[in-house]
């Protein structure tokens, strides 16, 4: 490694000192500036350099006089972009330095390719290019500065310009001095913030000037928290630190409060004088109250969203298990079954992975509605008042459902992309952010919950449901076929369990697996809630959900989970028949 | 194509049996596979048991060994603990293989232990593990904590300046050691008990909302902060996933993952995983000729072009060679000979250096550090300098400070206390 990085420099260098002839005589006289790079390959690699030179007479003639490979011409962009393509991890740090210092403002859509990974150079000329994929997913070729299409290059012959984090880090902290002074809203914002955490005297002047340029309010504010922090650690006067706490009183930001944290500390190193103290004291108490505050709301968002998955697991079983009493051991693998037609409907049209969702809904829906009816009829008919042979029927169907998923798509996990509109979260301040794919399932499973309320309680199917669950023998005596309507109700029940399977797909492994997951918080909220019960079923979904999120800084995961299952064991002794027990003859 | 794969697996099983009761009138050498090929750990086992299959087809190729030809026996332990006990005393008594090549979780290679001492077995166990043991009866070819997560943290903390740690896994025996040693490993060198974060989540856990939060929290404080991840298997994804939505990129809060590797990765949506990093002994991305030959060889018996190969892969094929290389040298298939011929024995790993079993039945290794690109594989960022010696018992808990495992003469035990000069007696 080491090795092939002191060759690959050597390289480099030999490369540069060959070209610094030709480009010193084009350049205009800047100042000569040394670069550690170049340094170093004066002395070491004269010869090879001289010998290259020797052999190409176009370089021979301008590099007659000796001294010629001794003077360091200052290194331009292009040169310096094709030492990039050849250099090290550690040393494209420096390039890219240096390329910021040179090229500002036009180095964005090179840095920010970089960042990307879409940064790749031809292997002959070390000309870089940038593939990035248009709207349709092909492959497009540009040149990273201009932006202009570059037709005439093979992609084969193109290599990656590799990125680690440190180098990521540091393109995105040029991107972001960059941006702070011309990006957009949105970006200057993101800028801004991303420098609070590392602001020291340097970045002074360049934030002053940023304040007097910006126009929007909350940048502005976010800068000058900046300044003021800059002020704080710069200056030892008293007054201009209480000057600076009291800009930095209310704000959210971690690097505020870990400044201000600095203040108030007991420690040796700390040397502020007791006004300075009490000002960071007070600021700082005042902005762990908000944050505090803000936790909270963060926290019942988790139990929110932790009760919107059970819900949405639990919903069909509600139906097939809560309603017509089937013990349906095989309502796991119907998410599966869904989360998996969400991964064939993916793999269908692949250039459209956020239309995919839309069309994975009803295809999910049908498919295992199907499968579901196909189950009532040929076994669970057969096996009515019988629960213990349903269970293990079921039990069983579930086991050939898994095997035969297994063996149509590997035991392994399947890839199921999130539409761009689904990741990343809303920021409502530096102290809470909600995740976008949390919202959208919560409102997602409150969504199935109202349509299926709606199709039980407002349609006539719902009307033969009720009754035939109600009162079997007299539901048939008034001429509804109960037959068929058992069917379509362990069908609907598990039609929406595939629904359930495709906003699961979202959050967890879509493997064969994915059902055993589920299958145990489905019938521990069920029963919970009261069996036949729906509104019993969204409650308890959401007070276990709760319970569980609040359980769990205290407590861990693991013992969270255990406390929850005992308290539902104690529950059940109190209350055999859940949170809300079906009442009246249709009980019995 | 599943169809395709299911015919030539029947076709290969034909063949193979009809081959293996030809080969019986020859008298062959058995070698016994003990990979689970359904329940939940088929998804990593199922490679490794092809591996040996691969390995003993190659090695017939090449003639057999000491003028026999190989037989695999495979066996389904269907990720049942107990049934691993089971089927490797089927393996040794009624089937009478001559070595074993199997096991993935701890808790099945702790299952094992009892019976391959008592019928006096070999067993090569190929996947990283949490160490503290060392059998006569049991070569190591996965990595100690002293090869993979030590290395790992001195990464961390010298190169990545890392002063806040969150040793997050799964709750149960691996994790849980190793978390163990890693706390004392870094208490030792001077980093705070308030810096250090330890998280344990159930298997398959998926809701990590409220973890990822502390997390985040955690990390907020002013001192750059990394993940160190013994979390397995499932519940990967959803924590990767979580990471990404909630805003907490690699350049952040790093994450380095143990037990996240080629095969794992070749399931998922790797785009909010690029730029963590994974400390393994191999990387499928490593440059060297006898393993580019190694996964060309791996497409070519698997029959798809898109199959990764992946570390607990390179521990079966060095474990393999290895044996091979001591019956050779023992002249026999005698498990004692052969343990005896074992210790000392070298064979070219894949990433191009020398893997040397140890003593202490351990191998030498190289730990490198990757971090995931989009394409499901690792770049290197660092390796260490040499070779890594294999510890069986971890210099940095108390208790297991002094003792050491050493299968030569005059110690020959595998929990030896080097200040009371005594062997417990206890093997594992």
């Amino acid at each position: 490694m080491k090795q092939s990085g002191v060759i690959r420099s050597l390289f480099l260098c030999a490369v540069t000192l060959c070209l610094q002839p030709l480009l010193a005589a084009e350049e205009s006289a800047e100042p000569v500036v040394e670069t550690g790079v170049e340094t170093g390959a004066e002395t070491t690699v004269e010869p090879v350099a001289v010998e290259a030179a020797a052999a190409d007479p176009a370089i021979n003639t301008s590099s007659e006089t000796p001294q010629a490979e001794l003077v360091v011409s200052p290194p331009d962009i292009n040169t310096l972009m094709q030492n990039l393509t050849q250099a090290s991890l550690s040393e494209a740090i420096d390039i890219v330095d240096q390329l910021e210092e040179l090229g500002g403002r036009t180095m964005l859509p090179l840095f920010q390719s970089m960042m990307d990974g879409e940064l790749y150079f031809e292997k002959t000329t070390l000309q870089m290019a940038r593939i990035s994929k248009d709207a349709a997913g092909v492959d497009i070729v540009t040149d990273p500065l201009s932006g202009d299409p570059i037709a005439d290059i093979n992609q084969e012959n193109l290599d990656k310009i590799r990125v680690n984090n440190r180098l990521r880090g540091q393109l995105r902290e040029a991107v972001g001095r960059i941006n702070l002074m011309e990006g957009s809203d949105d970006q200057r914002l993101a800028a801004a913030i991303s420098m609070l955490s590392s602001v020291d005297e340097d970045s002074k002047p360049l934030l002053q000037e940023a304040a007097q340029s910006e126009m929007d309010e909350e940048v502005l504010a976010v800068i000058n928290v900046a300044l003021a922090m800059i002020d704080l650690k710069t200056t030892t006067e008293d007054q201009v630190r209480i000057d600076a706490i009291s800009k930095l009183d209310g704000r959210l930001e971690g690097p505020v409060r870990n400044l201000l944290g600095t203040f108030t500390s007991e420690g040796g190193n700390n040397t502020a004088s007791p006004e300075v103290r009490t000002a960071a004291f007070i600021a700082l108490e005042n902005i762990e109250s908000r944050v505090k505050f803000y936790q909270l709301i963060e926290q019942l968002f988790f139990g929110l969203s932790l009760g919107s998955v059970l819900l949405l697991a639990a919903i069909g079983l509600a139906v097939t298990f809560g309603v017509m009493g089937v013990i349906n051991m095989a309502h796991g693998e119907m998410l599966m079954l869904g989360a998996y037609t969400t991964y064939v409907v993916q793999q269908l049209m692949p250039q459209s992975i956020s239309a995919s969702i839309w069309v994975s809904l009803p295809a999910a829906f049908i498919v295992t509605a199907l499968v579901g009816i196909l189950i009532q009829r040929y076994v669970i008919r057969y096996l009515a008042g019988r629960p213990l042979e349903t269970l293990l029927a079921t039990f069983g169907i579930s086991l050939i459902l898994q095997e035969t998923v297994r063996t149509i798509f590997s035991p392994l996990n399947r890839r199921v992309l999130s539409p761009d509109w689904m990741s990343g979260s809303w920021q409502y301040n530096a102290a809470l952010s909600l995740t976008n794919n949390r919202i959208y399932i919560l409102l997602f499973s409150l969504l199935v919950f109202a349509a299926l309320l709606f199709i039980l309680k407002k349609t006539s199917l719902g009307l033969n449901v009720r009754a035939v669950s109600q009162n079997r023998a007299m539901a048939k005596a008034m001429g509804i076929r109960t037959d068929f309507v058992d069917a379509m109700t362990f069908g609907l029940g598990s039609g929406i369990a595939g629904i359930a399977g495709v906003a699961l797909s979202q959050l967890t492994n879509v493997g064969p697996n994915l059902g055993g997951g589920y299958i145990i918080d489905s019938f521990m909220v069920v029963v919970f809630g009261g069996v036949g019960n729906l509104f019993g079923t969204l409650l308890a979904a959401f007070s276990l959900g709760m319970v569980n999120k609040f359980l769990e800084p205290a407590t861990g995961a693991v013992l969270a989970n255990i406390l929850i299952l005992v308290f539902i064991i104690l529950f059940i002794q109190k209350r055999p028949k859940g949170l809300f027990p079906q009442r009246g003859r249709s009980a019995e | 194509m599943k169809v395709r794969k299911l015919i030539t697996g029947l076709t290969l099983s034909v063949c193979a049996s009809t081959l293996s009761v030809f080969a019986l009138a020859q008298d062959t050498i058995k070698v016994g596979v003990l990979h689970s090929l359904s329940g939940t750990m088929a998804i990593s086992e199922t490679t490794l048991k092809d591996t040996v299959l691969m390995m003993v087809a190659e090695q017939n190729k090449k003639g057999g060994l000491l003028g026999k030809q190989l037989e695999a026996v495979v066996v389904d332990p269907a990720s049942d603990w107990p049934l691993f006990a089971e089927k490797t005393r089927e393996l040794l008594t009624q089937e009478g293989v001559d070595v074993i090549f199997g096991c993935w979780t701890s808790v099945s290679r702790k299952s094992v232990l009892p019976v391959i001492e008592e019928l006096n077995g070999l067993l090569f166990y190929p996947v990283q593990y949490e160490g503290e043991e060392s059998s006569k009866n049991v070569f190591y070819t996965g990595a100690a904590p002293n090869q993979q997560a030590i290395p790992a943290v001195d990464y961390l903390m010298n190169d990545l300046d890392v002063e806040r740690w969150v040793l997050a896994g799964t709750d149960y025996v691996y994790p849980r050691t190793t978390n163990k040693v890693l706390e004392a490993y870094l208490l030792d060198k001077g980093v705070a008990a308030e810096d250090i974060m330890i998280n344990y989540t159930p298997f398959g856990h998926s809701d990590w909302q409220s973890i990822v939060a502390d997390i985040k929290r955690f990390g907020s404080a002013g001192k750059k902060t990394a993940v160190v991840s013994t979390i397995n298997g499932d519940a990967n994804v959803p924590f990767y996933r979580e990471l990404g939505n909630q805003g907490v990129s690699a350049e952040d809060i790093p994450v380095i993952a143990f037990s996240v590797g080629e095969e794992e990765l070749s399931g998922i949506d790797t785009t909010p995983l690029v730029g963590h990093l994974a400390a393994w002994n191999y990387f499928q991305s490593v440059e060297n000729p006898a393993n580019e030959e190694f996964i060309a060889t791996w497409k070519e018996f698997i029959g798809n072009d898109k199959r990764v190969t992946n570390d607990p892969m390179e521990a079966t094929y060095i474990g393999f060679n290895m044996w091979v290389a001591a019956v050779e040298k023992a002249g026999t298939t005698d498990v004692d000979a052969v343990e005896q011929a074992m210790i000392g024995i070298t064979a070219p790993n894949l990433t191009g250096g020398t893997a040397t079993m140890n003593k202490a039945h351990h191998l030498t290794k190289p730990v490198l550090i990757g971090e995931i690109q989009d394409d499901g594989q690792f770049e290197v960022v660092w390796e260490t300098d040499g070779l890594v010696d294999g510890d069986a018992w971890s210099d940095f808990l108390p208790d297991s400070k002094p003792i050491i495992a050493d299968w030569t003469a005059p110690i020959k035990c595998g929990n030896y206390n080097t200040t009371t000069k005594t062997c417990s007696g206890q093997n594992y």
